[in-house]
């Protein structure tokens, strides 16, 4: 299991060089200016066609991911490219030799996130996304279009399904005085290079680990999976879910490629109802998160 | 998208998966054809998108022209869980020995497509006990696995090879399609031991759309729904009467969640994404101010990297240009918001520190 705490902080002073694909598109640019205002050390965007220019003066653009590599040794990479070539983008990343790849792309096609994981697997590599609003540690590094501000450094893991939800929750928690040592977005498509499960595995034995909060929605089962993963392993640490989506009508995708009820499969109901099996209280509104994560840490 | 019976069967016949002779029509007047081709006895079947058809009255069987001319119109006019019939599927009865169960089907969690299948069919799948489940990785089924599958569900020698048969070709259709579920439920088993799908349901994979132009004409979208996508937001319609826009799917659907748990309705879910700019959230108020039935709209907006200006320089502008005449009931939070509440203090929207409390007064406005 890569961990992902050492692969986000680097090693010693020198911080975690970070590669963009798609640096000199709209969204790219902006979120990358927003990334570097935040600390995180940018050394190089890609975007086909422009090798040998510089972004705002200073980054160098190449023309591959391999070229943006052997220059600068980067292992993560986030892509911000169309959805129709986020295969393409993806290989180029995965084959060159990137750890982690953070895929904000939305509606890249189920069959493609699908090639991609498996090209993942085979290179011992990571992606979180595609969808995802990125990954973050509080006042340390950003990889992600997440905005500052509802962020605080402290010991809770936030794991998310839902872009401002996350920011929501994690303000609420924030201003309750719990503050973050990771939040992650899993992302809002069917299919997740980082599933909830992964994701917990990844964060459950950081050391100063006080709690973890869920923000899941209809669609899939990875909140069941979840659960039922916390039973198994006996995890004790205090855990409060939100679901999103329960009064939302059935075999409707609302909003997100992956926020859709088929049957019982997917449905409010069977998260909320396996969340509580595992012991696992569920907000119904997004404030009272913070109040149920309390609660669970006075029990403890 | 969610594909109706008839357009799962037409994709089936391109695929060579057999089906009962039938015809789809929309209006009594190329029903009275259709049945005529058909002959009688056949069976009349509601084309939504929605499972529980047959115990609401969505299939009937009719065995004379007095029957068609009352249950043609019975049935094109229902309702059935919230959804009108879209059309009417004219079907030849079929005899069969016995009822199976077959899908391919994305499973989200192990990131594969599995094959369900099942002796028992005919029925919710979530309530048969003896499920055989086999994962096919990115959906290919070999001949050796479909025999095996067959051979689980206990099939009797003579109908092995038209089994296997029948899924290989819905693993094809299944990946060609991408689709993220195909399902025949009932598949039946003829005398001779051959079969034939008397239902069919897909759902394809939206965000694979601009590689299948040829499913497009399947595309049931309304207006609304279009112009809604061409601006880059999603829209549902519902058929409540309070309009929620928010930014985020998660948000909106949270929003949507508290509202109906406080006794609103909602008129639509409407998410303006994560690159929303001032003339598409105008884009988005004009589209509610077309909706019936809408009677105040209700906004959850968190700002991040849409600031929640660039929302309210929508609204007054929307104000001024006279879209929106409902009450408008706010809660704006996160990037901008104080000079958001600024821009809005003399305007006709009422904002409040929450959402519960924003809530609260949109019902209280719609029950006046």
């Amino acid at each position: 299991m890569t961990d992902i705490f050492e692969l986000l902080k680097g090693k010693g002073s020198e911080k975690q060089p970070v590669i963009v694909q798609g640096i000199t598109g709209k969204f790219g640019t902006r979120h990358t200016k927003l990334m570097m205002e935040y600390g995180t050390n940018i050394v190089a965007g890609v975007t086909p066609g422009k090798g040998g220019q510089k972004f705002e003066n200073s980054v160098p653009i190449y023309e591959t991911v391999k070229e943006a590599i052997d220059a600068t040794g980067a292992k993560i990479s986030i892509m911000f490219v169309p959805a129709k070539f986020f295969l393409g983008a993806a290989k180029d990343a995965l084959e060159a030799g990137i750890k982690l790849l953070i895929a904000i792309p939305e509606h890249v096609p189920v069959q493609d996130a699908m090639k991609t994981i498996e090209l993942a697997k085979q290179k011992g590599a990571i992606m979180i996304g595609p969808n995802t609003p990125g990954v973050m540690i509080p006042d340390l590094i950003k990889i992600g279009i997440m905005p500052a501000s509802p962020f605080k450094f402290g010991n809770v893991a936030v794991l998310s399904k839902s872009g401002t939800l996350l920011y929501e929750i994690s303000n609420n928690l924030s201003t309750s005085g719990f503050g973050q040592c990771i939040t992650l977005g899993i992302g809002g498509d069917p299919i997740n290079g980082t599933r909830l499960i992964d994701a917990f595995d990844m964060v459950k034995d950081y050391p100063n680990l006080d709690g973890i909060v869920v923000v899941g929605e209809i669609g899939g089962d990875a909140e069941e999976v979840f659960a039922q993963k916390i039973i198994d392993e006996d995890f004790k640490k205090p855990i409060v879910a939100y679901v999103a989506g329960r009064k939302a009508p059935k075999e409707k995708r609302m909003g997100h490629a992956g926020a859709i009820v088929m049957g019982n499969y997917g449905s409010a109901e069977s998260k909320i109802e396996m969340f509580s099996k595992a012991n696992i209280p569920v907000a119904k509104r997004p404030v009272e998160v913070p109040i149920l994560l309390a609660g669970k840490m006075e029990k403890k | 998208m969610r594909l109706l019976e008839y357009q799962a069967k037409e994709l089936f016949k391109e695929y060579d998966i057999r089906v009962p002779e039938s015809i789809a029509s929309k209006d009594i007047e190329s029903g009275r054809k259709d049945a005529e081709k058909i002959g009688y006895p056949f069976v009349i079947k509601a084309q939504v998108p929605v499972g529980g058809r047959g115990k609401a009255g969505g299939i009937q069987k009719c065995h004379n022209e007095d029957e068609f001319e009352l249950k043609y119109p019975e049935i094109l006019n229902m309702t059935i869980k919230g959804e009108k019939t879209r059309a009417i599927l004219l079907e030849k009865m079929t005899e069969y020995e016995k009822e199976i169960y077959l899908s391919l089907f994305l499973n989200r969690s192990k990131r594969c497509y599995t094959v369900i299948s099942s002796a028992e069919g005919g029925v919710e799948i979530e309530s048969v006990k003896d499920q055989v489940i086999q994962e096919v990785g990115l959906g290919e089924v070999t001949e050796k696995v479909a025999k095996d599958v067959a051979q689980k569900i206990g099939l009797a020698e003579n109908s092995i090879p038209h089994f296997v048969d029948i899924l290989q070709k819905l693993s094809k259709l299944t990946v060609e399609k991408e689709a993220e579920l195909t399902e025949i439920n009932p598949l039946v088993i003829l005398k001779d031991g051959s079969m034939m799908a008397l239902d069919g349901k897909m759902m394809t994979d939206d965000n694979s759309n601009f590689r299948h132009k040829e499913l497009a004409k399947y595309q049931e979208k309304t207006e609304l729904e279009k112009k809604a996508e061409e601006s880059g937001f999603s829209l549902v319609e519902l058929d409540g009467n309070i309009a929620v826009i928010g930014n985020g799917a998660g948000l909106v659907m949270s929003t949507l969640d508290m509202l109906t748990d406080n006794g609103g309705k909602a008129a639509c879910f409407l998410d303006v994404g994560g690159t929303a700019t001032t003339e598409s959230v105008y884009e988005a108020l004009t589209l509610i101010s077309k909706m019936k039935n809408v009677k105040a709209v209700l906004v959850n907006l968190y700002g991040g990297i849409v600031k929640t200006s660039i929302v309210a320089s929508a609204f007054l502008k929307a104000y001024d240009d006279k879209i929106i005449v409902l009450p408008v009931f706010a809660r704006l939070m996160g990037a901008e918001s104080e000079k958001s509440k600024e821009m809005l203090k003399d305007s006709e929207t009422k904002l409040s520190p929450s959402i519960e409390e924003a809530i609260n007064n949109v019902v209280m406005e719609v029950n006046k």
